[in-house]
């Protein structure tokens, strides 16, 4: 376990390694990584129980992550370099041929840590689903979690599959979703505007934490607790989780510019000034 | 040539639900899904027998396919079961991200496959289903070609480790297979030996198939029979070896042209051993209602029309 100073440190250096990563790359989205990166370090390092060197498929005797919308594989791969999954000097192969970390998570290139391919978007929910089922069926009193862009909520599977777990009281399974109001052609409000969401998850026999500012570390520990402390009770518990797309630099927050477009080499150091070396670069 | 009788008139489908219980008896792990058509695809012995490892998934193939993929990583071995087209075409992207691409070990039992299912007409008789499922990577795609092939196949689909595909019908068919036989995924069963040209058939005309051989055999022409019932990975070296021997090559199926058992076929004798051949096959059309019977029949699916094909490859040996 780790103090929410501690935390603060590491997602400040992983915001680094996502801007670094996707600028080295030329490719990826740091926008919903960015805003991401403080959730994805908490559940690394103080929420979820799980040890990286023991990582086994089955998932057996630990908790489990799927995200859903798999392009945010900078946040992804940079909290479980840090976090002991593979050498943080790896991050500098992100996109490129041979490498390990795909563009979108993947199984087929032996990296440790992740459990199913995704990318094409709503289909995380239904497997995180699965996977609950499979540690009730073997007794596993396990968490799994699932990541989901709000976005991604306009996939017509997101709720098959909430409104399975909801009637069938999937009660080990705390699915987040990433409210920042972005989407790549304009804001989730003009593109497909979800109205009241709590509501609606509520509405499919969900149980509902909202975390005000996803951003703020202390916040997103309280509300994960929180979470936590609901499940086993009947029913799936949501998350919704506001953050802003690209938090961390200035220039990159409350657009959607830097959903899937990287810095150039010129601006990378105007934002990385912004976020001071913690841990040692990659 | 060999001859096979006609034992009964059986389901496909049936097969494969006689098998999954078996199967769920063999082993504990294994765990059946369907989209409210447990009836529909026999699946309700199976969750009548272990109700606690039966998933009634509504009518939602997309989330069906994620959960068996997520039930998979916990060690179980799904079996997911719906109407042909609903747990393929519909699904394909799902099948494809989350079964094949993350290879997974989720079985998918397409049942009410082809033209033979009749009455619903053209959008629930998938002929496509065969050309999507064996264009995915990691993806086995098996095709039984009566009751008790189908039940085989169900338990060789629950030993093997990965993806696999099975298609069924729905209509009850000729059950002429010994029961009991054993599947071997991957391999090519040669029914009847002959020497003036070769039938490759999959499926509900693999019965048709043999019909055809009697015909021939009275005209004095020589048919080899060979089941392929594993379309993917296919058994080159059986089809090749056939091929060389009788110089000349009918396939039958009841899907369409494009990307079935007969494109398999003719990429093979292309890349090893070209070789004049014709398809018995849907020619780029949907169907529509009728009978099985007046389907098998109007869209020339039938023994005389193998026949005919066999005359017409003959004249181009």
């Amino acid at each position: 376990m780790k103090t929410t100073q501690e935390l603060q440190q590491i997602a400040t250096q992983v915001r680094r390694d996502i801007l670094r990563m996707t600028t080295n790359a030329k490719s990826g989205h740091p926008g919903g990584s960015m805003g991401t990166t403080d959730w994805f370090v908490a559940m690394n390092f103080n929420i979820m129980d799980f040890e990286p060197k023991n990582f086994t498929m089955s998932g057996e005797g630990e908790d489990m992550l799927f995200v859903s919308q798999g392009h945010i594989t900078p946040v992804i791969y940079s909290t479980m370099a840090r976090r002991g999954y593979f050498p943080v000097d790896e991050l500098k192969t992100f996109r490129k041929f041979g490498t390990r970390l795909q563009g979108h998570p993947s199984t087929a290139h032996n990296l440790p840590g992740i459990r199913m391919a995704s990318g094409s978007l709503g289909q995380g929910l239904s497997v995180g689903i699965g996977a609950a089922l499979g540690k009730k069926m073997t007794g596993d009193k396990h968490l799994v979690y699932t990541m989901h862009g709000d976005g991604e909520l306009e996939e017509g599977q997101i709720w098959e599959a909430a409104m399975f777990a909801g009637a069938k009281k999937v009660d080990n399974l705390i699915a987040t979703v990433d409210y920042n109001n972005q989407q790549i052609d304009a804001t989730v409000d003009e593109v497909m505007s979800l109205g009241d969401l709590k509501a609606k998850f509520e509405a499919f026999m969900w149980k509902v934490v909202v975390i005000d500012n996803g951003n703020d570390m202390q916040q997103v520990l309280d509300g994960m607790a929180k979470a936590k402390a609901l499940t086993g009770q009947g029913s799936p518990v949501c998350v919704l989780l506001r953050t802003k797309m690209g938090y961390g630099v200035d220039f990159m927050q409350d657009t959607n510019k830097y959903h899937g477009a990287v810095l150039s080499a010129d601006d990378l150091p105007k934002a990385l000034a912004q976020l001071p070396e913690t841990l040692g670069d990659f | 040539m060999t001859h096979y009788e006609k034992q009964s008139m059986k389901e496909l489908r049936a097969g494969m639900g006689e098998g999954l219980v078996e199967a769920g008896k063999r082993n504990e792990n294994v765990v059946a899904l369907s989209a409210d058509v447990k009836g529909s695809v026999k699946m309700d012995g199976f969750a009548k027998e272990f109700p606690e490892r039966f998933i009634q998934c509504g009518i939602a193939e997309a989330n069906m396919v994620g959960i068996a993929a997520g039930l998979s990583l916990c060690g179980k071995v799904p079996f997911l079961g719906g109407f042909a087209e609903f747990v393929t075409g519909r699904v394909y992207d799902q099948i494809r991200q989350v079964v094949a691409y993350s290879n997974k070990n989720v079985k998918i039992c397409g049942s009410h496959a082809g033209i033979s299912l009749g009455e619903d007409g053209a959008t629930h008789q998938t002929m496509e289903d065969i050309a999507l499922m064996k264009a995915l990577p990691n993806m086995t795609v098996l095709v039984p070609a009566d009751f008790n092939q189908a039940k085989a196949a169900t338990l060789a689909a629950a030993e093997h480790v990965g993806p696999v595909y099975l298609r069924l019908g729905r209509s009850k068919m000729p059950c002429f297979l010994p029961e009991g036989e054993k599947f071997e995924i991957g391999k090519a069963q040669l029914l009847s030996e002959g020497k003036d040209v070769t039938l490759f058939a999959c499926g509900h005309l693999v019965w048709e198939a043999l019909q055809a051989a009697e015909a021939l055999e009275k005209e004095g022409i020589s048919a080899e029979v060979i089941n392929i019932h594993t379309i993917k990975p296919l058994d080159v070296e059986a089809i090749v070896a056939s091929a060389r021997k009788t110089r000349a090559v009918v396939t039958c199926e009841e899907h369409l042209f494009n990307g079935g058992l007969g494109d398999s076929v003719a990429q093979t004798l292309a890349l090893h051993c070209p070789t004049p051949m014709e398809y018995v096959a849907v020619d780029d059309k949907f169907g529509e209602s009728g009978t099985p019977d007046e389907m098998l029949t109007n869209y020339h699916l039938r023994a005389a029309d193998i026949v005919e094909k066999v005359h017409a490859v003959l004249k181009r040996k």
